[in-house]
This record gives structure tokens, C-alpha cells and sequence, in this order.
């Protein structure tokens, strides 16, 4: 949706087509980024922006695809301002396309403000440090990378493994002692029919659809606005965050159809391409999304963000998930053989990390002990899945007793405190006792990263 | 453009952005505009300033956070609200703030470039030391009274020649341009960093420099702040160049709370913050690099010692391969300019320990350590190749490592320090003689378990003869009591040279006594069922800095159990 403003005038004719993109020449007065209405020669309105303009010449790229232009006899509008969206409450409930029109077939969300999709740097100065523990009800994710308010926390999977499920359980089961729900704000960029039917159900049965805005682009719709979904998602997410003072978490999946869209926008563009074909400012690009999130000093809202990507060829070392592992604070990463194992959620604890966990938890926010715990869990399992490989080459009962004591610590972690239901729902206090536990199979001198005072108090005999 | 010069300063549009002319050619300059373009249209005016891209310098650095082109984040806050927009044009010191002033110098001396002629408390920790510019010489006409003074007044004339030249708090100097010294000296005492692997293992000078490279979550920027809350440098540079806003918010909160070690101030009076984060424009991650350490060089010319961290040099080449894309210029290895090794070199040679200018031979340093962030953990990336060329420090973090949560990720193989022979004298001095035994004794043991690993990893570790085997305890203790340090741990978080080396002696120690009675006989699990093993795993978190002296208890404790534990099997 693009406010019209005075008539602007139209230049008829292109000079070049390729792939998303189209070039006009002859134009003056076109700013870089602005708006842009494309007029095919049936006269349907298709919408783009400004990629690059020079002398006398505009690059274009059109959001929903060059398919049945032609040279001559399309029609071009410059709208002279950058591309601007609706944000209001009005919104949450509904489901929208990339540029937030409603596609639920009710009618148009009353407008409370329009802004830029590609918002403004929040000034560092203006930031308050994230520090509220949310409770997902999850006990690997809560035990050992805890997420808190205002953080960018993502998943990293591939094709075949539950993110979906496990980003919907967290998006119904999230909570903050003594606060009302998140907001949810989903972008789904690039996903199958199927996967948006099953977040939809799932936001319906858990009572969450009418806190919820979805902004929906398929796999089958336009590529190119992939690009803009997660910006016009995070517009209406600020504003709800740090002008309406609520709690928002959003959810951006699939991020790999999203570097996806911007590769392709790149190669039209015949840049210097970086590793893997991908360019080489997507790192900047990706931080412009994620940076989005936060909480500001003196308001009591918060923006927390939950992207989801898959990885390909399950390699991290991939372009998209590693850029993304050097912006976000902490991933979670799902593993092939955990889930093969039937192990729900298969998260590999190893590699996963939330940065920002070392503030939220501990007294007052979690319980005393939980940093030393966490520490604790992923030095054993560590430890145990070093001797695992060990005992696979020289056998089990070569190893001494306290070997023996990490194997079956290392079992027991990943079938119970690991593994839960998808409905199943822990307090943290659950979550620690079940640790406690299972630190109880190792020989006590064995745990020396837990305080003395500690152990004394939360260790079984 | 007729009469533009390189690298001058221009303010480009209707909303006058700040930009810089990186490129000249016949008709036409181009330049990197240091704030968003979008809007921006073709045949809006630009105007030049004739001046380079400059900082400025002076009261009201410490305890403050700019963006990469020293603009002042907290006074934008107030002016534009929670985002930063462009176009705003605030000067990085303020001119309202007064600040006093004491004259060191009378009318009629003679002054040359470097000469303090007053100073100004800038916080409990600093004096900031007004220094007449580097490149004026003459005598004083006349020089305010001690009081209160905004940075811009005129403190003092000086008559260079024919001309007169007034004097301000502050100066200006171009960011791109070293700032001059005398001579530079040799770097010999350490930059006290109070983390066990890097002070003990692999230390850094004093105007040395240092790289930390890693892939995501190994704990790069962990570290680069915990050198930045406990070296004992005099002034702190915190570079967030292309990271995450989060951290410098963490920066911000928690450095107030911290107390300095030396002085028991808070940090944030002895730092200064330079904050480009990775969604503000890329061009100004570029410069920031270059603002950091133009500040750095000016308090290094009072004659202090300066440490500053450059989270992460990866973005800042990454900016430049970004604007080099942009320019059309023939890419080399991965995209980056052919110019990438050159600017890095550049860069780190501003670091050094050196007689500063003045009349009055200070000593003052710049000790460089940056962060590198190769793509995929993959070291042979030419980012950090090249950073390795030119730093004499290597941290490798080590993503096996930081996955069993071994912290700080610093891996005791592939680390280097080239400054070893030159702070040796010091540790000999303030430590102790036996320092540099001790360290290469914990090397070998280290080497050794490397080697000894590939073996177990075949047969086990009970099938080794129980003199190896002893290796491998020692080289467990020396990871998880020694180089293991919780950066969380109120007192694990900062070790005094004299517990770190105690910790070490003990350790060592300990391997020699068991090792010969060993030789004699005993059973290594015997051994290991020592209580005082136990206590040794937490001396670390359990033994303050200024009890030191319950180190030396422990240590008679573990060379008794020991010569018992002989005897009673006799």
C-alpha cells in the first residue's frame, strides 16, 4: 500500500529487462530507494524501488517480477519517497501480504501511521541491555541457552528437522513472570502452503490468533518481495514495541529464502559476488533486520526476534547461517541424529548459545544456581561425547568407572532433560531440579564448576 | 569538482551529509558519504570543506560513545530521539560544558609542539594534559588564569613567526595521519590483562599489538571486553565496529559499575566508546577504525599508556570491500581490494610504545588488539592472514573449545606471542626468576598431552603407562585450574600476576613430585585420589588476590600429601 501523493509523471518505455530488474533511461529527478509504480502493457500496478540511479538512468527492481513486460509499452511511475507501510494495532489478528495488505478477506486495517519499511538505526545511547528472562517452558532452551526479552535468537535447521514445531511452541508457550502475552509478529517469507497452515492452526488452537499479525509471501508468490517481508513485519513490530510499550516477538522463517532473493536481486545487479555467489554487503543487509530488535531505555516495550533458517546442505559453515551467527546473540541449532533418535526438541546444546543469557538468569531472575548449572551440564556432555567416541573405538568396559558414570550421564541428559513433549511445559525450577538429577549420576569432585554452596544445597545424596 | 582534494571533507545534498572524496578523476571526484543516501537525487549541490576527514581532540573523550565519525551518541539521543537520523551535524565535544583549566606555562615561554601548557581534570582518573599542536612552535603572547573555560574558548596565543596562533582545549587532526612522536622506544613491560592465558602464556607489550581471530560464539568479543575492563592501561578505546548494539549498551552499563583494579574508580572514567554498529552505515565503519586510534595516538602524547580494542577488524574490511565493489576496482583474494593487506599494516604500525613530543620526554603507549571474524572459523581467509603479518600476537579461539565451554576459547597450540623475550625481564623483576622455567615447563606438558591424545584416541587412556598418564592429569589441571578462567566469577575474573604465577608453580610442582614417585612405585590413582587435588581444581575461584598467602598454604598441603603418600606405601 503506497500513499498516492501529487500526480507524478510517467516515463513510457524501458530500456532493459533482466530477470527482477528493469532500467529506465531519460529520468530526471529520482532519488535512490524510492518507490516505484510499474505498469504493464495490461495495466496491471506492480510495485518496485530504486536500486541505483545515474545520469539520466534508474535501476528498478520490481517486488512482484518482470514476468510480461516489455520494452516499449510498459509505463513507469516514480513515487518520489522511500517505501512506506501501515503499522497499527488493528493489525494483530490479521493476515497480510509482504506490503501489508490484508489477504484474510476482512476488511483494511484502519491506518494508525505509515512508515519507512526500512526503519532507522536505534542510537546505541538509546538502548536499554536486555535482561528479562522469558520462559519458553523448554528445558534446553531455558536451562542452557535462556532467551530474554529484547534479544535475536535464532534457529538454525534444515529441510526434515521440527523448527516449525519448536518455533510455535515457543511462540505459545513464552512467558515473563507476571506479564500479559507477547504480540506475535510472523513474516513467513518463501515457506510452503502447508507450513503457513500449520502455523496458522497452531497460533488458532493456542488462543494466540488474535494477538498475532501474519505477513505471508509463499513460495509460489514474487521473489523479489521476499526482500521487503521482514522489513515491513519488524515496522509494525516497532511500532507495537517502542510506541504502543508491548512485548513483541517475531518470527522471520524461512531467512535462507530470503538470502536466496537477495543473491538473485545481486547477480541481475552483475555485482562482485562474495563466498558462494551470495554479495558481499549481505552481512550489513542481514544486520539491518536483525539489529531491529531490542528494548529502548525508558519504554516499557521490547522487540524480540526468533529467525529461522535452514541450513543448507546442514553445513553452519554456510554463508547465511555463519553471517547470521556473527549478528544474532546466541543460536539455537537443531541436529540430524538427535531428531533421528526421536529426541524432541533435537537441539544440539553443544554448539547452541544465547549470548545475552549470562544477565537474565541467577538470582532474583531464575534461581542462584542456574549459571553454574548450565556450565556444568555442557562440560559433562562435552566430556561425554568425547568418550562416546572413544568407547565406539576401544568399547565401553575399557573405560574406567567414572567414564562409564559421563556415558550414562550423557544418555540420561539427552532422554530427560533433552527430550520433552511438544505440549509439555517446565517451569525453570523443573528444569534445574531435572538437572540436578542427572549431575547426581557424576562422582561429586567431578563437578567443579559448580559453587560449593551450591552443591551443598541442590545435590542429592 | 575543480579543486577538490583527496580525502577532503564534503558535505553532500539538501541535508548536507558528511562525506568524503575518495576519488578524483578529470571531471569529477567520488565520495564515500558517511550516512544513509536514500532520497538522496542526482544534482543536488555538494560543498567542500578543505579540510581531511578530522577528529576532534580534547576534554570530554573519556567517559563518552561517538559513531565511527566521532559524532556524540548521547548528545544525538537528546536531539533526534531514539533512531539516528542523518544530517545531524553535532560537535563530538561540547561546547557548553566548562571545564578547569590550570596553566602549567607562563606568558613569554617558549613552546613546541607537544608542550603541555595547562591541564583539566577530565574524570578521577585522567588529567587531561592541553598540549600546544604538534606542528606549532614560538613563544606564548599570553595565557588565560586558572578557571573554568568552554572547549572552544581561547586559552593562549603563540606567536609562530610572523603569524599568532590561538590555542583551544582542543585541537583538530586528521584521522588518516599518524599523529608524530620522537622516537619510538622498544616495547619491554606487559600490558597486564589479569587473564591467565594471556598473561602467563601468550603476553602482549605495552604498545604492542595483538590479534583475536574466531568464528561465531567463541568468544571474541567476551574477551576483547574483559581486556578492556582489567589491563592496566590508563586509557581504554572500545571499538564496536560493525557489532551488535547490545554490547556496547553492556559496555555502557556495566563499565560504570566495574571498579579499575589500580585505582578502585569506575572503568567507564578511563574509556572511551566508538560505536558503529552493524546496521549504521557501512562507510562510517570504515573510519571508525581510523577515529579510535587518532584518539589513542592524542592520549598516548599526554604520556599515557592506551589499550584499544577493535571489535571486529573483519567488519572494517569487509566495509572496504563493500565500498571497493562499488568503485569498480579490480578485486583480489575473496573480493577484498588488493589494497586490504596495506591499510591493515597501516593501521597496526599506529601502535607503539614511543618518547612522545614536548619538551619533557614523556613515555607513552598504543597497544592494538583486534578482533578478526573469519567467515566459516576459517583462518586461511586473507583478513586474517594478513592480520597475522602484522601483529605480533596471536589469540586463536578455538571452536572446540568454546563448545565444551572452555573459556577463554584461547587454543595453547596454535597461539603465539613474539613478546616473550621482551617481558621476561619484567616478571623476572616483579614475579619471579623461575617465571620463564615454569611457562615453557606447562608448555611441554601441554605438547606433550597433544601428541598423547592421538594415542588414547586408539587405545584409551588405561592402557598408557602411568607416567603418561600423568601427563595427562597435569595437562587437565593446567587447562581446567589454570588457563580455564569464568569471566563471571567475581574472583576468577581477574588473577594478580603473583597468584597467576603461584597457581602455575603449584601446578608444575606438583607433576615434578608425582613424577618421582611414580618413578618409586606409587599408582597414579592413588595419586589422583589426593583431597588436595581437589582444592588445587579451585584455588582459582576460591583463593582472592589478596590472600595469596593461602596459595603458599596449599602448596606445603600438596607437598606434604604427597611425600605421605610415599611413606605410607613404603
Amino acid at each position: 500500500m503506497i500513499s498516492m501523493g501529487i500526480v507524478k509523471p510517467e516515463y513510457v518505455g524501458v530500456s532493459r529487462i533482466a530477470g527482477p530488474i528493469i532500467v529506465v533511461d531519460g529520468v530526471s529527478g529520482v532519488s535512490y530507494d524510492e518507490v516505484v509504480e510499474v505498469i504493464t502493457p495490461s495495466g496491471e500496478i506492480r510495485r518496485g524501488r530504486v536500486l541505483d540511479v545515474g545520469k539520466g538512468k534508474a535501476i528498478v527492481q520490481v517486488f512482484e517480477g518482470t514476468e510480461g513486460l516489455s520494452l516499449s509499452e510498459t509505463r513507469v511511475r516514480f513515487l518520489g519517497e522511500p517505501l512506506r507501510v501501515p503499522v497499527s494495532m488493528d493489525m494483530l489478528g490479521r493476515v497480510m501480504n509482504s506490503l501489508a495488505e490484508p489477504i484474510d478477506g476482512g476488511p483494511k486495517p484502519i491506518v494508525e501511521d505509515m512508515r519507512d519499511v526500512n526503519g532507522n538505526p536505534l542510537n546505541p545511547m538509546a538502548r536499554e541491555y536486555p535482561r528479562d528472562f522469558i520462559q519458553t517452558g523448554i528445558s534446553v532452551i531455558d536451562g542452557m541457552c535462556s532467551l530474554v526479552r529484547g534479544q535475536k535468537l535464532p534457529i538454525f535447521s534444515a529441510s526434515g528437522l521440527p523448527h516449525n514445531v519448536l518455533a510455535a511452541q515457543i511462540a505459545r508457550q513464552a512467558k515473563i513472570a507476571g506479564e500479559e502475552d507477547f504480540y506475535i509478529v510472523f513474516a513467513a517469507m518463501g515457506i510452503k502452503h502447508d507450513e503457513e497452515a500449520f502455523f496458522r492452526k497452531s497460533f488458532e488452537e493456542g488462543g494466540a490468533l488474535k494477538r498475532t499479525a501474519m505477513f505471508i509471501n509463499l513460495a509460489e508468490d514474487p521473489t523479489m518481495e521476499r526482500i521487503i517481508t521482514p522489513r515491513t513485519a519488524l515496522t509494525l513490530a516497532e511500532y507495537l514495541a517502542f510506541e504502543q510499550e508491548a512485548h513483541v516477538l517475531v518470527i522471520l522463517t524461512d531467512m535462507t529464502n530470503y538470502c536466496e532473493a537477495l543473491r538473485e536481486v545481486s547477480a541481475s545487479l552483475e555485482e562482485v559476488p562474495s563466498r558462494k555467489g551470495y554479495p558481499g554487503y549481505m552481512y550489513s543487509d542481514l544486520a539491518s533486520i536483525y539489529e531491529r530488535s531490542g528494548r529502548v531505555r525508558g519504554r516499557n516495550g521490547s522487540l524480540t526476534q526468533m529467525p529461522i533458517l535452514t541450513m543448507p546442505n546442514d553445513d553452519i559453515t554456510h554463508p547465511i547461517p555463519d553471517l547470521t551467527g556473527y549478528i544474532t546473540e546466541g543460536q539455537i541449532v537443531l541436529d540430524r541424529e538427535l531428531h533421528n533418535r526421536g529426541i524432541y526438541p533435537p537441539v544440539n546444546v553443544l554448539i547452541s548459545l544465547s549470548r545475552l543469557m549470562k544477565d537474565g538468569i541467577g538470582k532474583e531472575k531464575t534461581r542462584e544456581d542456574h549459571a553454574d548449572v548450565a556450565s556444568q551440564l555442557y562440560a559433562a556432555y562435552a566430556q561425554c561425547n568425547e568418550l562416546r567416541s572413544l568407547a565406539s573405538i576401544i568399547g565401553e568396559e575399557a573405560l574406567s568407572q567414572r567414564d562409564r558414570a559421563y556415558l550414562r550421564f550423557g544418555d540420561e541428559f539427552e532422554t530427560r532433560f533433552i527430550n520433552q513433549g511438544v505440549d509439555e511445559n517446565r517451569t525453570i525450577e523443573e528444569t534445574l531440579n531435572i538437572a540436578w538429577d542427572l549431575l547426581s549420576i557424576l562422582p561429586k569432585e567431578e563437578l567443579t564448576r559448580i559453587h560449593r554452596e551450591y552443591l551443598d544445597k541442590y545435590l542429592k545424596a | 569538482m575543480i579543486g577538490a582534494q583527496m580525502y577532503e571533507m564534503v558535505m553532500v545534498g539538501n541535508e548536507r551529509l558528511k562525506g568524503e572524496i575518495i576519488r578524483i578523476e578529470k571531471d569529477h571526484a567520488v565520495i564515500q558519504v558517511y550516512e544513509n543516501t536514500s532520497g538522496l537525487k542526482p544534482g543536488e549541490e555538494v560543498i567542500g570543506t578543505g579540510l581531511p576527514l578530522s577528529v576532534e581532540l580534547g576534554p570530554g573523550l573519556i567517559g563518552n560513545i561517538f559513531d565511527g565519525i566521532e559524532r556524540p551518541l548521547r548528545a544525538l539521543r537528546e536531539k533526534t530521539g531514539i533512531f539516528i537520523r542523518r544530517g545531524v551535524n553535532t560537535p563530538a565535544l561540547s561546547r557548553d560544558k566548562e571545564w578547569y583549566f590550570t596553566p602549567k606555562v607562563k606568558a613569554n615561554a617558549v613552546v613546541h609542539g607537544g608542550d603541555i601548557i595547562g591541564t583539566v581534570k577530565e574524570s578521577e582518573l585522567i588529567e587531561h594534559k592541553i598540549m600546544v599542536p604538534p606542528n606549532i612552535q614560538g613563544r606564548i603572547i599570553d595565557i588565560v588564569g586558572e578557571g573554568k573555560y568552554v572547549v572552544n574558548e581561547e586559552i593562549a596565543r603563540v606567536k609562530v613567526g610572523d603569524k599568532i596562533e590561538t590555542l583551544r582545549m582542543f585541537q583538530t587532526w586528521p584521522v588518516r595521519r599518524p599523529r608524530p612522536y620522537k622516537r619510538r622506544l622498544i616495547p619491554n613491560s606487559p600490558l597486564i590483562t589479569g587473564q591467565r592465558v594471556i598473561d602467563t602464556f601468550f603476553p602482549i607489550a605495552k604498545g604492542g599489538t595483538a590479534s583475536i581471530p574466531g568464528g561465531f560464539g567463541t568468544g571474541k568479543t567476551i574477551t576483547q571486553q574483559q581486556l578492556a575492563k582489567w589491563s592496566d592501561a590508563d586509557v581504554i578505546i572500545y571499538v564496536g565496529c560493525g557489532e551488535r548494539g547490545n554490547e556496547m549498551v553492556d559496555i555502557l552499563i556495566t563499565f560504570p559499575e566495574l571498579s579499575d583494579p589500580k585505582s578502585g574508580r569506575p572503568l567507564m572514567e578511563r574509556t572511551i566508546l566508538i560505536a558503529n554498529t552493524s546496521n549504521m552505515p557501512v562507510s562510517a565503519r570504515e573510519a571508525s577504525i581510523y577515529t579510535a586510534v587518532t584518539i589513542g595516538e592524542y592520549y598516548r602524547d599526554m604520556g599515557y599508556h592506551v589499550a584499544l580494542m577493535a571489535d571486529s577488524t573483519s567488519r572494517w574490511a569487509e566495509a572496504l570491500r563493500e565500498i571497493s565493489g562499488r568503485l569498480e576496482e579490480m578485486p583480489a583474494e575473496e573480493g577484498f581490494p588488493s589494497y586490504l593487506p596495506t591499510r591493515l599494516g597501516e593501521f597496526y604500525e599506529r601502535a607503539g610504545i614511543v618518547e612522545t613530543l614536548g619538551s619533557e620526554n614523556r613515555e607513552g603507549s598504543l597497544s592494538i588488539i583486534g578482533a578478526v571474524s573469519p567467515p566459516g572459523g576459517d583462518f586461511s581467509e586473507p583478513v586474517t592472514t594478513h592480520t597475522k603479518r602484522f601483529t605480533r600476537v596471536f589469540w586463536a579461539l578455538d571452536k572446540e573449545l568454546a563448545d565444551a565451554r572452555h573459556y577463554p576459547a584461547i587454543n595453547w597450540i596454535q597461539s603465539y606471542s613474539e613478546y616473550i623475550d621482551n617481558v621476561s625481564e619484567w616478571w623476572s623483576k616483579n614475579v619471579s626468576r623461575d617465571w620463564r622455567r615454569y611457562r615453557s615447563e606447562a608448555m611441554k606438558i601441554l605438547q606433550r598431552e597433544d601428541e598423547l591424545k592421538e594415542i588414547v584416541k586408539l587405545v584409551g587412556p588405561e592402557a598408557l603407562p602411568d607416567s603418561q598418564r600423568l601427563i595427562l592429569e597435569a595437562a587437565k589441571m593446567l587447562r581446567v585450574a589454570f588457563l580455564q578462567q569464568n569471566a563471571l566469577d567475581p574472583i576468577d575474573t581477574y588473577s594478580t600476576p603473583i597468584k597467576q604465577f603461584k597457581m602455575l608453580k603449584m601446578i608444575i610442582d606438583f607433576y615434578d613430585g608425582a613424577r618421582k614417585i611414580i618413578e618409586r612405585g606409587v599408582p597414579i590413582f592413588k595419586i589422583m585420589q589426593l583431597p588436595v587435588i581437589a582444592e588445587m581444581m579451585r584455588m582459582k575461584n576460591e583463593i582472592p588476590n589478596d590472600k595469596v598467602e593461602l596459595l603458599d598454604k596449599l602448596y606445603s598441603r600438596m607437598k606434604d600429601s604427597l611425600l605421605k603418600l610415599e611413606e605410607s606405601l613404603k
